[in-house]
């Protein structure tokens, strides 16, 4: 385990940049209060999962060494609010750059600085989150990459319990996938309406008022969901859950 | 898109549609899935089992020619004859050659996948060789003109009102004979149990064979694979040249994961171990007086169909798959769709990469997207093939060879070029929210355009922020210092 470090390098994600701000800005909060001096690089943009995901690992190779580039200007450790974006960079980048003489050991030199946000605050800062306090109740649904590509099954259940207290709700078939799956959301639409509805079903049964996840982009689909069913559920990402913002 | 692409999606359609067909669906996946986990948890060490079999069956699959090698003269040695099938033809041939020569009219069958995959069935009818399937499923399957959805429990997709149904037009059942399970059960027995005194050939296929010992096992819940390879004077085996472990102990690791990943239970009903045909006394190291049972001739038809073309590749370790099904279990893709709409032989998350390796990628590659990459399929693979990475590898396959929707391909490298220049992406960025904010209530977007169409068919979508997070957050650092 690496040393507590004083300052760390936020990738927020592209979905986060250009959809969902409100997380980035809880999590860069988040940390600050954990005692963190949390620095944005300018010039970041995305991962490169969508073409990775969809077998176009020329295209996800260059985004990958110019993620690489952004992130690797100072040795700082990496903290990506989406447990699929720092599977990508922590697992596939190396993968994906193995016969790159150049950014392969620099994939994964990257590799080994990156966590994703919650599993920064408990096992790199051991954050104790603030005490519960009252407001909605809160389902957590586990995304699968952060789940089983990272293996983020306590972490994120553990922050969120001290935040909840007792305001936390059973999901059931919390690990099943939500169906969003990036471009096979639109590629197979019907399967993955056929997910999110058995999804949504089991939310609105859960008796939660707040789904809460550690990617944004299960959100935007859960909540795409929701919305279309004009579901009095919402939607939070981890990060505004532990910085206080879960009311509308 | 390709016309095969075209006729998955359709079959896909036709699968979401038949709510009878997902009842049954989410009751037996779920059945099976939880049959799974509580088994494995139930073990000391679960882990550990796994890296054995796993170990088991790639150190098989390394040495594959050594091994088939080692196989064959054990199995010849022990009196088995064998014979190798390069192609689905092949096969067919070999079997019906041997049916042929021998004047055999009537053939039972245990389940067996790999004669599915080859045709088997048609190919002997056509050579006036009568088969009839013993294992219930399937039983059903053919009494139905049916094809399996599943490759463990072959008519999940059918319920038992269905079943009774097909034995009163088929069998001329009466209400009592299908009043409930064990009734039904008891009647295909009957049915079933004339027909294997009767046969002159058995057919089976194979769960995994032994090198050393050129040993057969073959597990079934029935022990309808125990008559199949025992009572008829001939038994054909069909194996897949990579369903090897190279000894014994490799086997017993393999068995200790295998049923409780494909039904959750500690083994098999029947666990068989077949070592070449009956022995007759007399020649050395026989039993004095001679094997009581067994099949006058064991053959082996090892069978390659496009197998070995995966060796060396990406997909290889495709090649350990032990076809127990769990994948199927916990995919909740195959749980919303079924077997059928795969259109192969093989379904689910092995299906989608066995079948564009047996039968190319053209038709085939398409499968591969039906995945949303969630990992369940890896999680319970009890010899731990990392299925999402070699669906990534048939994706990229097949969008090397230009196979993806042309909106795709034609996406992809532009965002790429746009997502590694930062200043344009921003541009880009501002500019797509500038163009979202004129359609878009409230903050969701209930109408995309083309292709993204799919996604507001039945979710809303966000509207960008028009400021973005990197943005905001640097201006709020410039104020705040």
């Amino acid at each position: 385990m690496m040393p507590r470090p004083a300052r760390v390098q936020l990738f927020a994600t592209c979905l986060v940049d250009r959809f969902f701000p409100a997380a980035g800005h809880a999590a860069v909060e988040v940390l600050e209060r954990a005692g963190v001096e949390v620095h944005v690089p300018a010039d970041q943009t995305c991962c490169g999962q969508p073409a990775y995901n969809g077998g176009f690992a020329a295209d996800a190779a260059a985004m990958a060494r110019a993620t690489i580039d952004v992130l690797s200007r100072v040795a700082d450790p990496v903290v990506v609010p989406s447990g699929s974006c720092a599977d990508m960079i922590v697992h596939h980048y190396p993968a994906l750059l193995a016969g790159d003489a150049e950014y392969g050991p620099k994939a994964a030199e990257l590799a080994g600085r990156t966590y994703e946000f919650t599993q920064f605050l408990v096992d790199v800062l051991g954050f104790d989150p603030p005490a519960a306090q009252a407001g909605p109740t809160l389902a957590y649904h586990a995304s699968c990459h952060g789940l089983r590509g990272l293996g983020l099954r306590e972490q994120p259940r553990r922050l969120l319990r001290a935040a909840a207290g007792t305001r936390s709700a059973d999901l059931p078939d919390a690990e099943t996938c939500c169906g969003f799956g990036g471009l096979f959301a639109v590629k197979m639409g019907p399967i993955s309406s056929a997910m999110l509805d058995a999804k949504l079903d089991a939310i609105e049964r859960s008796g939660a008022d707040v789904v809460v996840a550690t990617d944004v982009s299960c959100l935007m689909h859960i909540g795409g969901g929701l919305h279309r069913r004009k579901s009095r559920v919402r939607t939070r990402h981890i990060a505004e859950v532990l910085a206080g913002h879960v009311h509308d | 898109m390709t016309e095969s692409a075209l006729a998955f999606h359709r079959r896909i359609d036709t699968a979401l549609a038949d709510a009878r067909l997902r009842q049954a669906l989410a009751m037996t996946t779920g059945r099976l899935a939880g049959g799974r986990a509580a088994a494995f948890d139930a073990l000391p060490d679960p882990v550990a089992c796994r890296e054995e079999a796993r170990h088991a069956r790639a150190a098989a699959v390394a040495r594959l020619d050594f091994y088939l090698d080692q196989f064959a003269r054990a199995a010849a040695a022990r009196g088995c004859t064998i014979h190798w099938a390069e192609t689905a033809a092949d096969a067919r041939e070999i079997i019906s050659g041997i049916a042929r020569e021998r004047g055999i009219r009537l053939a039972v069958k245990s389940k067996s996948m790999a004669t599915e995959e080859v045709g088997l069935n048609e190919a002997l009818e056509h050579a006036g060789v009568r088969v009839v399937e013993t294992d219930l499923g399937e039983f059903v399957v053919q009494l139905g003109g049916d094809r399996p959805s599943h490759i463990i429990t072959p008519i999940i997709h059918r319920s038992r009102q269905d079943v009774a149904a097909l034995f009163q037009e088929q069998l001329g059942a009466t209400p009592a004979e299908v009043e409930d399970i064990p009734a039904m059960t008891a009647l295909a027995r009957r049915v079933l149990r004339a027909e294997f005194l009767q046969a002159g050939m058995g057919i089976s296929g194979v769960n995994l064979a032994v090198a050393e010992t050129g040993s057969l096992c073959i597990v079934t819940n029935e022990g309808n694979g125990r008559l199949t390879t025992t009572l008829p004077r001939v038994h054909v085996a069909l194996l897949g040249l990579e369903r090897l472990v190279p000894t014994a102990a490799d086997l017993a690791a393999v068995l200790a994961v295998l049923a409780r990943s494909a039904t959750g239970q500690a083994s098999s009903v029947y666990t068989n171990v077949i070592t070449g045909p009956r022995r007759r006394s007399g020649a050395s190291g026989d039993p004095p007086c001679g094997e009581p049972d067994g099949p006058d001739e064991l053959h082996v038809v090892i069978l390659d169909n496009g197998r070995s073309r995966t060796l060396g590749t990406p997909l290889a370790e495709i090649l350990y798959c032990v076809r127990c099904g769990a994948c199927l279990n916990a995919c909740p893709v195959y749980r919303h769709i079924g077997g059928h709409a795969y259109g192969g032989v093989y379904p689910g998350p092995v299906g989608s990469v066995v079948m564009p390796g047996l039968h190319g990628l053209e038709d085939w590659s398409e499968l591969a997207q039906a995945s949303s990459l969630c990992g369940a399929c890896r999680d319970v693979c009890p010899v731990k093939i990392d299925l999402p990475h070699l669906l990534l590898a048939v994706r990229r396959e097949a969008a090397e060879r230009r196979l993806s929707p042309l909106w795709v391909r034609a996406l992809m490298p532009l965002y790429a070029a746009v997502a590694t220049r930062p200043r344009v992406y921003r541009w880009a960025g501002r500019a797509a929210a500038r163009l979202a904010h004129a359609v878009q209530r409230g903050g969701w977007i209930s109408r995309l355009p083309g292709p993204l169409g799919a996604w507001t068919a039945s979710r809303d979508f966000p509207a960008p922020s028009a400021r973005s997070f990197v943005e905001e957050h640097r201006e709020r650092k410039a104020a705040s210092a």
